[in-house]
């Protein structure tokens, strides 16, 4: 169990050279008190720590025991991760600069006969010369495909570093066997391949520093979520206000901010209002107004007011974080159409040191003299112009890009999977209500019936639902409120079960509720009765208010659509999909707002459990159904459909429980999502195609086959850069969708 | 010397194929209760292959030192289970497989390769 002081910190601790050291370093953290438990790893020289106990304390006890320590801070700390990748992108580049410089020179020398002969003494001399240069290439900028060359067949495995490594380690040990024995290959075949080795290397690392830099650019969308995170909250403890780190915020902190800056957690206002820019986790454009008890999300930006709020959630579980976590791990994920792609990488490799060897023994059976030059050439342009990269990226390059994308658009997309299957949809379903409409009951019509004004029968309503919980209720004591109506007390308050609310004022029996209220207790309706035939039909629930028996006045109640929700719709069915609406509702209110919308095909009257009855009956017709509810009612019809679509107002939204969120409340969001998913999906394609292509016709043309056609050979340094520009072009190719706006 | 070439070169593909496909003699670690480190370098997981017991939660800590950024990130596609690899830092990835069989993981590429083996649990 974890107190509320007890944290975990990471020390770095150097100089620790035998397995002795450990021993020694977690008995002394050990023994701190405070210390809950330290446990030093060896292989990293990191000790973790979790206690109550200060990193100083720690530091210092290790250099008591003669070790060095620092801290080291979070593991997600994204801004040193961010400082590792550009020093890595860096050291590459230098890597690429020096080889490439150095092996342009031992192109020029090779290429126009600059050294003198092998056959003299001083021709030897600098050819050996040539040949420590090159080495200094393949140690410089390639020694990471030999090591790793070496690890992976130790482990039974191959990978392009075994490509890489084979076809220019062999290049240059024969080449400098030839410059050692001049006569032992004989004449023809004495041609040395230094320049072909170093250029590969150097090529690749080219490739390499393009790739990495293109693939810095696939991460932006997660790199600016994580740029929401806050550093700093302003907490009130014994009643000041003071700055802390955003990891020191608790549960129930109150928090102050003001104009301008962001909100660190997530919590609930308690004191003032203000205008909230929600733009950067759910892509609504216009700020949100939040009052004392409306939720606040970290990572937005308060504009206007300044306020004070509850933190009621912190660290990993702030929306933010969640929000973060879930990109993360969809980009992380793949769809079926990239399981062939993994397939074939996992025997890819060995299959070309196959194709390799083969045409080792091709050449040497059939082909011309001086054979060992043919042979040496193709199979070194067959193993170094093989790009696996190229066909391992082409999925999860473009995923990421497009989980990516829909983020921006407040679209968050859990699996690789739902990207493809929602491009493949024909019908969507969209429950009622809080999907289509507001989900907020107003009431949009009062009309009066005996001698009340508007305002009188509003008031007195407002007195009957004061006591009530109902949602109805709700909506009249905003209306009430909102035309500053104060609510009329009424006495001996009487709720009557599924009907309605009965009181007395005045000394008379008041009724407010439905026709059924009315009819029991003997109110006549008179013209009341078509008047409220007319408002259902529109799409309103009907409330009645009766005093001293007598008809006083209708409430028309209704949920009005979202504002967008008609253009959206409009725009599915532009896009070939069947748009159809579920809704528990009756058919009169549910037939309304199907015309309001312009939806022709509904049902009404389901129940919570049917409406996954419903989408299976859909799918049993072949459609391919994306059903979009709330995330908690529609549960069962989300997870039934072919893709759920989970929507939400602002982030209250329960995001894990849907295929795709959507954060914005508005069904613009499904096309949105419908169309990042297909432009991704065309980009993997895109991708596949491209590398199967690449690597189906460029190994047989490597391999020599159109020799005897054309008499065309590949030079490997040729296929060095077929293979470095190949999967630089896939990256490149997943970085358009960035552009891509649905 | 024709021949001997021949004979020589079917040889070399006969070991790629043993070697790389048939051969399974890859040291095999058991997970504990404790977390299981796995080194990530040179292009391979370290062990790659772990064995746990069905329903048993499972700790993995993966520390990258192989600066090449395909380790970048490491996929168990048939748990549904993923996780980022800062270069450096050891990353803990806990779950509990609940089904026997065998699990790939890998690199995103499919290139990185190893291989955990859940058994059912002992009653």
């Amino acid at each position: 169990m974890k107190t509320s002081n007890e944290t975990t910190h990471r020390l770095h601790i150097k100089d620790m050279s035998c397995a002795g050291c450990v021993d020694t370093v977690q008995r002394t953290l050990n023994s701190l008190s405070g210390v809950k438990s330290a446990e030093v790893n060896f292989a990293e020289k990191t000790a973790t720590v979790t206690g109550d106990v200060s990193p100083d304390t720690l530091v210092s006890a290790v250099s008591g025991a003669g070790y060095t320590a620092s801290v080291l801070k979070g593991e997600d700390s994204e801004s040193e991760k961010e400082g590792e990748e550009a020093a890595l992108y860096r050291d590459l580049l230098k890597r690429t600069i020096i080889s490439g410089v150095i092996s342009a020179v031992i192109f020029v020398v090779s290429m126009f006969h600059v050294l003198p002969p092998l056959d003299t003494g001083a021709g030897r001399v600098a050819w050996g010369i040539v040949s420590l240069l090159t080495l200094f290439v393949l140690v410089y900028g390639g020694g990471r495909f030999f090591t790793g060359a070496l690890k992976s067949f130790r482990n039974h495995n191959a990978n392009m570093d075994t490509l890489v490594a084979i076809g220019t380690g062999v290049a240059w040990v024969y080449s400098t066997f030839v410059v050692l024995f001049p006569n032992a290959v004989g004449d023809l075949a004495g041609h040395l391949y230094f320049e072909t080795a170093a250029l590969i290397i150097a090529l690749i690392d080219l490739g390499a520093t393009l790739e990495m830099r293109a693939r810095g650019k696939t991460s932006e969308a997660i790199k600016r979520l994580i740029g929401l995170k806050p550093r700093t909250a302003r907490v009130v403890r014994g009643g000041a206000e003071i700055d802390v780190p955003i990891s020191e915020v608790v549960l129930g902190d109150i928090v102050r901010v003001r104009p301008g800056e962001k909100i660190p957690v997530d919590g609930a206002i308690t004191e003032g209002s203000s205008q909230i820019d929600e733009s950067m986790l759910t892509g609504e454009p216009m700020p949100a107004e939040k009052r004392i008890g409306d939720e606040v999300v970290g990572g937005t930006i308060n504009k206007a007011g300044s306020f004070l709020f509850r933190a009621t959630r912190v660290g990993e579980e702030t929306a933010l974080a969640r929000i973060i976590e879930m990109v993360r791990k969809a980009q992380s994920s793949k769809p079926e159409i990239g399981r062939l792609a993994d397939r074939v990488s996992g025997i890819f490799v060995p299959s070309v040191l196959l194709v390799a060897v083969f045409t080792l023994l091709a050449w040497f059976n059939f082909g011309p003299e001086p054979k060992l030059t043919y042979m040496l050439v193709t199979a070194m342009a067959v193993l170094i112009i093989a790009c696996p990269c190229a066909l391992g990226l082409a999925t999860p390059i473009s995923v990421m890009v497009g989980v990516g994308k829909a983020a921006e658009y407040g679209v968050l997309i859990r699996k690789g999977d739902a990207l493809q299957q929602a491009g493949k949809l024909t019908a969507i379903v969209l429950d009622k209500t809080g999907t289509i409409t507001q989900g907020r009951p107003v009431v949009t019509a009062v009309e009066p019936s005996g001698g009340m004004s508007e305002d009188e029968i509003l008031s007195l309503a407002a007195g009957l639902e004061s006591g009530s919980e109902h949602p109805l209720a709700e909506a009249v004591l905003e209306a009430a409120k909102a035309k500053n109506l104060p609510a009329k007390e009424v006495t001996s308050f009487e709720a009557v079960s599924g009907h309605g609310v009965r009181a007395v004022y005045a000394g008379k029996t008041v009724l407010l509720g439905n026709k059924k209220l009315m009819k029991d207790n003997n109110v006549a309706l008179g013209d009341g009765e078509a008047r409220a035939e007319e408002l259902s039909r529109t799409g309103k629930t009907v409330v009645f208010l009766a005093a001293g028996g007598a008809l006083a006045g209708l409430l028309g109640i209704s949920d009005p659509l979202k504002p967008d929700s008609k253009a959206a719709v409009e725009r599915l069915r532009k896009m070939g999909l069947k748009v159809i609406m579920l809704t528990g509702d009756n058919r009169v209110t549910a037939e309304a707002v199907a015309k309001e919308t312009g939806i022709d095909e509904f049902i009404a009257e389901a129940l919570p459990d049917g409406k996954a009855d419903e989408i299976s009956k859909l799918r049993a017709k072949g459609e391919r159904v994306g059903m979009v509810g709330d995330g908690i009612n529609d549960a069962p019809a989300l997870a039934g459909a072919d893709v759920g679509f989970a929507i939400g107002s602002g982030t209250d939204v329960a995001i894990e429980s849907a295929d795709i969120t959507l954060m914005r409340g508005s069904l613009h969001g499904v096309a949105d999502a419908i169309k990042i998913s297909n432009a991704t999906v065309r980009n993997i394609k895109e991708n596949l195609f491209g590398a199967f292509a690449y690597n189906t016709l460029a190994i047989p043309v490597a391999a020599g086959v159109l020799f005897p056609f054309t008499g065309m050979l590949l030079n490997p340094i040729i296929a060095g850069a077929a293979m470095a520009l190949s999967s630089f072009t896939v990256v490149t190719n997943a970085n358009r969708l960035r552009w891509f706006k649905p | 010397m024709t021949l001997l070439v021949n004979i020589l070169g079917l040889a070399a593909a006969a070991f790629i194929v043993w070697w790389f496909w048939l051969s399974k003699n890859r040291p095999e670690v058991k997970a504990g209760d404790g977390a299981l480190d796995i080194i990530v370098d040179g292009g391979v997981y370290e062990p790659s292959v772990i064995r746990a017991s069905a329903g048993k939660p499972l700790r993995l800590r993966f520390i990258r030192k192989d600066k090449n950024p395909c380790a970048e990130k490491v996929i168990f596609s048939g748990l549904g289970v993923s996780a980022d690899l800062p270069l450096g830092q050891p990353r803990e990835v806990g779950f509990t497989p609940e089904n026997p069989g065998e699990y790939e993981f890998t690199c995103q590429m499919a290139m990185y390769r190893g291989k955990l083996i859940v058994e059912p649990a002992r009653q």
